[in-house]
């Protein structure tokens, strides 16, 4: 077993891992963060994306060791004061979702995108958001939202 | 699905690491970014009983000039190295080629030197690194040895690295002036691995090929120049169809495999259209539109 201190969501926790234990087993198992799901669990789809210190990973393809030490917001991180985060109220509007697998992950990528690229062509976003798929391929919807997104200021969320 | 178990051990130096990798020996695998092992991992195609994170070693991380050479730690990340200003500045092609690497999220954590030391045939550096003739530096318990990229690669996932050494460094030579570049990728969908990959490198005086240097993705079981390709560009004009002459011969010397992607025969009519693309892009007498997808 090995020791892990990583922050979640903004609440810290000290854990004793398996070293494979897979990060998202840790979120989801451990610390009940069932917001992340797993969907194609091959580093393909993009629907277990979080931020692991403030950037975003594939947290099937990170190991919970690796994460030690650091921050990581999940999806249900994203709107610590129940407002919604910008990109959640712009796939809201938008319509960017329909059976709503993907979306989790795809708003966290979103969100990484405008880190990088804080006012994205829809040819941009759609290279960004590449690593991540929609399986009901609502894909105009969802490139609307994140323009959307852009166009809104930045708030206290995000 | 869940990896096999193993020790995990996070080494704080190079020297540590490399003890690490000679204690526990053959099953022993290095941790960088994971980007390529975990999936293994998970998967079950491989079961190493030791994990060696080298991923917090100081001093494997980044990227600085010395001269004429960029020196790129062997764990800094794809996303790192394709935006860092040195690499964007003084050699484009690999900050191009690592942009077509897997998706962003991948980008964020695998490395430039972790996807070298796999070496996996389908993937994009190792012919970047060949076409560079870059330099790559080993660790090992008797010290440090360097290898050209060319002579690296050994085998379908197998390079000269032994059990107890660490790729810690990339060295790129700099380029002089006059030279183009363009990395020119087939592949099925978006975050795919390559079909066939094209390096190509060109220098021009005027209108005249004055140097070449090609290389190929996914030809074989290692990355390869394609080195008729280069001497038939050599002296040839970047007009009347030159290069389109010089790029039939780049399937020459080569092995592509068979697989669920394409033939070998078919591997070997893309490396030929690829390479014709990739040296009129390099040479400026191409537009720089999108890489061709097909699907």
């Amino acid at each position: 077993m090995a020791r892990i201190d990583v922050t979640v969501d903004g609440v810290r926790y000290t854990d004793e891992v398996e070293p494979r234990t897979l990060l998202v087993h840790y979120l989801r198992e451990r610390l009940g963060k069932v917001g992340t799901p797993i969907g194609c669990d091959t580093s393909s789809c993009g629907a277990c994306t979080v931020h692991l210190d403030g950037i975003s990973v594939k947290s099937c393809t990170v190991l919970a060791v690796q994460a030690d030490g650091g921050q990581i917001t999940t999806i249900e991180g994203l709107a610590p004061n129940g407002e919604l985060h910008r990109m959640q109220q712009a796939f809201h509007d938008n319509h960017a979702l329909q059976c709503g697998y993907c979306t989790p992950g795809m708003i966290m990528a979103a969100v990484d995108l405008l880190r990088t690229n804080p006012d994205p062509t829809n040819q941009e976003i759609r290279d960004g958001l590449e690593g991540n798929l929609c399986r009901c391929t609502g894909y105009q919807n969802i490139v609307r939202a994140v323009r959307a997104a852009a166009a809104t200021p930045t708030g206290v969320t995000g | 699905m869940i990896p096999a178990p193993f020790d995990y051990l996070r080494p704080a130096t190079r020297a540590e690491a490399i003890a690490a990798l000679r204690d526990r020996g053959e099953d022993a695998k290095v941790l960088a970014g994971g980007q390529s092992l975990i999936p293994l991992l998970r998967l079950r195609l491989a079961a190493p009983t030791a994990l060696v994170d080298i991923s917090r070693i100081e001093g494997l991380r980044g990227v600085h000039r010395a001269g004429d050479t960029l020196v790129i730690g062997a764990a800094t990340s794809h996303d790192e190295v394709l935006r860092h200003p040195l690499v964007t500045e003084h050699c484009p092609l690999l900050a191009q080629a690592v942009g077509t690497v897997a998706d962003p999220a991948v980008r964020h954590r695998g490395t430039l030197g972790g996807a070298l030391a796999h070496a996996d045939p389908a993937g994009d550096l190792p012919a970047v690194a060949v076409a560079l003739e870059a330099q790559l530096v080993l660790a090992g318990p008797a010290g440090e040895r360097t290898v050209p990229a060319g002579e690296f690669f050994v085998d379908y996932l197998e390079t000269v690295l032994q059990q107890d050494e660490l790729l810690t460094e990339i060295r790129v030579p700099v380029p002089g002036t006059g030279w183009g570049t363009h990395y020119e990728k087939f592949h099925r969908v978006a975050q795919a691995w390559a079909i066939v990959g094209v390096a190509a490198l060109i220098r021009r005086d005027g209108d005249t090929i004055t140097d070449a240097r090609i290389g190929l993705t996914n030809m074989g079981p290692t990355p390869v120049r394609a080195r008729a390709v280069e001497q038939a560009l050599l002296g040839t004009s970047v007009h009347n169809g030159g290069i389109a002459a010089a790029a039939e011969y780049a399937a020459e010397g080569t092995a592509p495999t068979g697989d669920l992607a394409a033939q070998p025969d078919y591997r070997r009519h893309l490396a030929r259209v690829l390479t014709r693309r990739a040296v009129e892009r390099a040479a400026g007498t191409r537009g720089t539109a999108e890489p061709v997808t097909a699907g």
